[in-house]
């Protein structure tokens, strides 16, 4: 029987995570997304399913948690919020480097600096090109509804562990602070026996010591670590996942994802109503990125805007897909505001031949 | 059906907790639903607002600049909102404090004393359920047996014993709901 | 008498545990790294907990330690051991963790991480290793840098008034109650040795009967950073670093023992 609630995104990552069989959470409280933990610790998942929660002193403590556990092979996630993800990025990168896999959450908020508490898109960069030092990405994933932020919990963890790779749950104050009705995955077992021939869980006699490092002083060796890592990138160009809506007929294509393509959806809705055939490609993988999809409606289309809450991120990589074969525009609000259907309505009938 | 609405009011007057069982209520009448609040500094003791959309389809933007129906319940909220619905829209306001009353000739206006009201039945905590009973009455989105479901599921067990006195709050928002008249 | 005679088996005092590597260490001549080493391994192998003990490696001289000892590792990130070594144990509380630090790790970059592990009593064992300077990037000040002692960012002393004076962390972690075990070691003499390798033994008997956070400071040597000789820096430990760091238990099964 189907087990529905009412929730807001935030406490549906912490029920999914409890549901994904989740074995360690470290955190600490940041706007908008504290009801993460808050929902955790309500929820007793020590009894639940033995599931571990910790408010570290700091986001560099939580992730530098995150990283010894998932060296252990455990699934293990944090969350945060844009400025304490900042803060986490030395650690996103050894564990990116020493390839371990694990989940990493922003609901994103205005910047750059303190910024705001309202919902942006600005972190697009940091998350998909890698945020920290280094060649690295991370697995990128962006809800756009609470059933997403449920359903992608245990979507990361197959893919964190698939490449050994962490991955992130991209979203926003938006979809973090909204309620919806969410349909609740399973609860799934804790894994108690798995590949021990990479972790750090003591050394047995029939092998040898483990050891989770970043670290190679012999540039040849790096050299070749960063090819590996490279190939590993390439790969996961096949776990690639996209949403299209009204796209088959379509003159004019809108490329939004999370909160923002739920406003484009209903710019779609407007649009179509008034005879505009409009569609919109949703990623719901940031990286990898529907570079193919793109590239192959580009060819279709008269133009494309990208609409993000940010001075236009994600709108680069549009480009890169479309390689100047169409005009590529990018609208959208910053800083918290967020822009409504009409503001890209407006925007799309000045951008899409100056009012259709 | 779909039906976007904007519930506004200072914060403490159960505005938000309305929106939830409406949304609850949607989710025992088999809609999609989405309830979006204003977040942020204005939560403490200021204005309060939450967007829910009821929908028979999967609802697209939960943000919106244009409702089906504003329940407006302070004079900023009025002030603020009345602009904003559609044209052939409802409004549903607690004349309570309110000076400016609203002057659209293209929406219907709705009046519920919902403050003096909940007063009258001794119990002043409920007065967002007769604002909701009012709602439910001129615009039957949700019936009322699934709002009482939706309130058993949106209060914690321990306030289940408070469900009738917000059921006689509801019936008594249908009743005293009522017309406006337009003041221009 | 023949050499053969002399190494035979039974006339063995001492052997190298097994648990060390085979690798060469990276230390440089006359430090005390590679003796405080030796004796976490031979204290884990008489204990019989290889297979049971994850180490967590530091940023600083130590960043190779996992080369030398044959246990699991980990290798934190500058200053984040103690908040790795918690993400470890909380997970796997049956197994025995370990940092092990220098000064700038634990009482500069890492400061946060050292205080709230310890506060939070993580059951964990913290090997921090002292010698008043940033050894592996050439010699700068550290955190425990005596009051006028030179190094290659005080290079006219450390002026106590501009940078603030040396600080004894392993004193104010132990007023903390998450701590059940703080000690102050060396490893310069025979005597020392031993006495070091009786505090790494309770401090991971402690670990096994989930008794709270034990902190093991060894006062070391750096000829390199120092610029002087092995035996002279030896010297100038005992005479200069011990009256500031002194020597002894400072908290014996939570009970503090001297302030």
């Amino acid at each position: 029987m189907k087990e529905l609630a009412l929730m807001k995104g935030n406490e549906a990552i912490a029920e999914a995570a409890i549901r994904a069989g989740v074995d360690g959470y470290f955190g600490y409280p940041i706007t908008p997304q504290s009801e993460v933990m808050e929902y955790l610790t309500l929820q007793k998942p020590e009894e639940r399913t033995g599931m571990v929660i910790l408010q570290a002193e700091s986001e560099i403590a939580s992730i530098n948690m995150l990283y010894g556990a998932a060296g252990t092979g455990k699934k293990v996630m944090t969350s945060s919020s844009s400025p304490g993800i900042s803060l986490m990025q030395e650690g996103i990168s050894y564990i990116a480097g020493a390839e371990l896999p694990c989940l990493v959450v922003n609901v994103v908020r205005g910047g750059p600096g303190l910024g705001t508490i309202q919902p942006s898109q600005a972190d697009y960069f940091q998350a998909t090109k890698g945020g920290g030092h280094g060649d690295y990405h991370l697995i990128v994933l962006a809800p756009a509804s609470v059933q997403e932020m449920a359903d992608f919990v245990d979507l990361a963890f197959n893919l964190a562990f698939k490449y050994r790779n962490p991955a992130m749950i991209l979203s926003d104050g938006l979809i973090g602070q909204m309620m919806e009705k969410v349909e609740l995955p399973p609860q799934k077992e804790r894994v108690t026996t798995f590949d021990q021939s990479w972790v750090t869980t003591g050394k047995t006699d029939d092998r040898e010591r483990n050891i989770i490092t970043s670290l190679n002083l012999d540039p040849d060796r790096q050299y070749e670590h960063n090819l590996k890592l490279q190939e590993k990138y390439k790969n996961m160009e096949q776990d690639v996942m996209f949403e299209r809506i009204a796209c088959d007929d379509a003159d004019f294509l809108l490329v939004a994802y999370g909160s923002s393509a739920r406003i484009c959806q209903k710019v779609v809705e407007v649009a179509r109503g008034r005879g505009k055939r409009i569609g919109l490609l949703r990623p719901q993988t940031l990286f990898p990125f529907p570079t193919r999809e793109i590239a192959k409606l580009s060819r279709r289309v008269k133009a494309i805007m990208s609409v993000e809450l940010s001075a236009g991120q994600m709108v680069e990589d549009v480009r890169l897909a479309v390689k100047g074969k169409v005009p590529v525009y990018h609208y959208g609000m910053m800083g918290g505001k967020i822009h409504s259907p009409d503001d890209v309505l407006h925007a799309v009938e000045e951008k899409f031949m100056g009012g259709f | 059906m779909t039906e976007e609405i904007i519930i506004a009011g200072f914060g403490g007057q159960g505005v938000l907790s309305m929106g939830k069982i409406l949304a609850y209520s949607g989710i025992m009448q088999e809609q999609e639903v989405s309830w979006m609040p204003s977040y942020g500094p204005e939560m403490r003791g200021g204005t309060a607002n939450v967007t829910v959309i009821l929908s028979d389809n999967r609802v697209s933007s939960p943000v919106l600049q244009s409702y089906d129906t504003a329940i407006l319940l302070n004079q900023q909220s009025v002030d603020k909102f009345e602009s904003m619905v559609k044209p052939g829209g409802l409004m549903i306001y607690d004349p309570n404090g309110i000076t400016r009353h609203p002057e659209r000739d293209d929406i219907r206006i709705f009046q519920v004393e919902a403050a003096a009201e909940a007063a009258r039945i001794k119990s002043p905590i409920t007065f967002n359920m007769v604002v909701l009973g009012a709602f439910i009455r001129i615009k039957p989105v949700v019936d009322l047996e699934n709002v009482i479901k939706g309130l058993r599921k949106s209060l914690p067990e321990r306030h289940h014993h408070l469900i009738p006195k917000n059921e006689e709050a509801i019936k008594r928002g249908m009743e005293i709901v009522k017309e406006a008249r337009l003041t221009a | 008498m023949d050499i053969k005679e002399i190494i035979k088996p039974e006339n063995l005092v001492y052997k190298r545990t097994p648990l060390m590597t085979d690798a060469t260490l990276s230390y440089c001549p006359g430090c005390g790294h590679g003796t405080i080493h030796r004796l976490i391994m031979e204290v884990v192998e008489e204990m019989g907990i290889q297979q049971e003990i994850i180490g967590i490696a530091p940023v600083g001289c130590a960043v190779l330690a996992y080369e030398f000892m044959d246990v699991d590792f980990t290798e934190a990130a500058h200053g984040r051991a103690p908040a790795v070594a918690t993400g470890i144990k909380r997970l796997w509380p049956g197994k025995f963790v370990f940092t092990y630090q220098g000064d700038g790790d634990l009482a500069a970059i890492g400061t946060g991480e050292t205080i709230h592990a310890c506060n939070r009593g993580e059951n964990i064992t913290i090997f921090f290793v002292n010698n008043g300077i940033y050894g592996m990037t050439g010699g700068q000040m550290a955190p425990t840098t005596l009051e006028g002692m030179r190094s290659s960012t005080t290079p006219y002393g450390r002026n106590s008034t501009a940078m603030g004076p040396p600080y004894k962390i392993t004193e104010m972690i132990a007023q903390l109650p998450g701590t059940y075990y703080v000690t102050r070691q060396s490893v310069h003499k025979p005597g020392p040795v031993r006495k070091a390798k009786k505090a790494i033994r309770i401090a991971l008997e402690a670990q096994k009967e989930n008794k709270g956070l034990s902190f093991i400071e060894f006062v070391s040597n750096c000829n390199s950073g120092w610029k002087m000789t092995p035996v002279d820096s030896n010297i100038w430990m005992e005479e200069n670093m011990f009256p500031f760091y002194p020597m002894g238990d400072i908290k014996v099964e939570g009970k503090l023992v001297k302030n």
